[in-house]
């Protein structure tokens, strides 16, 4: 994948707002924003209740998958645009989700929703009508889906990248600090991973940095081109668009994103972490 | 700078005696702004959180203590950046004026 092939202008997008090969999604953290106002055309997927099993903590399955995307109009064939608040968090989160069940062609709008904004572009409270289709998913593609004991054994072994605020992967903060701070889990990270914070890849207004200033990033870090890649924050939305730039812009082979991510790990029993601003050995 | 100040976001439900609070409201003139962003950086200058407005151009942050920086972004205005303490227990008032 490549820059091209993973992401579209906000000019593009109000270029094709007609076209009915073009399916542009919302999908926001504050999950009542599309409500407010959103783009012409423009559906909503709400990440807690359309994309989470609504018992256990896991996505939805493949069937549910298939059956959410046939009653939102939403077929194999489409260009899935996807955007959203937050500097695309969720939207890279319903991104990975796509791909992860193989939904052959999606893209990012680079910028998300705040770029659209700060462009001064026409939002609508319009809601869109769509045809059921009969939309049909393929098995999770886990060679991108990174589980616990993954990143336990990438320990010292892999590149763990740790996408959270430095505070927070100090053990400073819980969560990010525009939520209360309260949690049950311990703080830290996981020994070895490398913090670089999601914000690094994006400028101010939302949309990415350069290549080159994305491969200076990785390498001024330290990561390992020849190892495989673990990308991690605290429930798997902001790791999304880490994994989103590793992958997908970048094309590094082998990057997974662990959706368990902080809320799990920290939780478990026995495992090592780390606190302060150093990776920790393994 | 402690508690909820009169016509701030309402506090219910949040136990300031365990968070390090800012807040505040972003005008633009007399005018509050409600579709403004507003980034929270850190001490170095790293980016730590970030929100949209409210209606009302309000917006909130649980920080930890120390010193941050508000930056906030609109349509059609420069970027303003605006330096505030937080510390547990108390409530920082940020007033924003693009």
């Amino acid at each position: 994948m490549t820059r091209e092939s993973s992401l579209v202008s906000p000019q593009w997008v109000e270029d094709n707002l007609d076209n009915p090969d073009v399916v542009l999604i919302e999908v926001d953290e504050d999950t009542t924003a599309y409500d407010k106002g959103h783009i012409r055309n423009a559906i909503k997927l709400d990440w807690t209740t359309d994309l989470q099993d609504q018992v256990r903590r896991d996505f939805v399955n493949k069937e549910q998958f298939e059956a959410l995307l046939s009653d939102r109009g939403v077929s194999n064939d489409h260009r899935v645009v996807l955007y959203g608040g937050n500097n695309n968090w969720f939207a890279a989160y319903a991104y990975w989700y796509f791909k992860l069940y193989g939904h052959q062609d999606v893209v990012l709008m680079d910028g998300g929703r705040k770029k659209w904004e700060l462009d001064s572009r026409e939002l609508t409270d319009a809601v869109p009508t769509r045809e059921k289709t009969t939309y049909s998913a393929q098995d999770q593609d886990t060679s991108i889906r990174a589980f616990r004991d993954d990143a336990v054994a990438a320990i010292g072994v892999q590149n763990l990248i740790d996408v959270r605020s430095p505070d927070e992967y100090a053990g400073r903060l819980l969560a990010p600090a525009h939520l209360p701070q309260e949690q049950a889990q311990r703080a830290g990270h996981v020994p070895t991973s490398l913090n670089v914070p999601w914000s690094k890849n994006c400028n101010d207004d939302g949309t990415f940095k350069s290549d080159e200033d994305l491969k200076a990033l990785y390498a001024d870090v330290g990561i390992d081109d020849s190892k495989d890649t673990i990308a991690l924050c605290r429930i798997g939305e902001r790791s999304s668009l880490t994994w989103f730039v590793l992958k997908e812009l970048l094309g590094h082979q082998n990057v997974k994103n662990y959706d368990g991510s902080w809320t799990e790990y920290g939780s478990l029993v026995g495992v090592p972490i780390a606190l302060g601003d150093e990776p920790g050995d393994a | 700078m402690c508690g909820a100040t009169e016509g701030g976001l309402s506090l219910d439900g949040v136990d300031v005696k365990k968070e390090a609070i800012i807040q505040g409201q972003v005008f633009r003139g007399e005018d509050p702004v409600g579709n403004a962003y507003v980034r929270l950086l850190d001490r170095t200058g790293e980016f730590t959180a970030e929100v949209p407005t409210s209606a009302t151009g309000h917006f909130r942050f649980f920080a930890g203590e120390g010193e941050w920086t508000l930056r906030t972004l609109a349509p059609k205005a420069d970027p303003v950046d605006n330096r505030v303490v937080a510390a547990v227990g108390s409530v920082a008032e940020v007033n924003v004026r693009l």
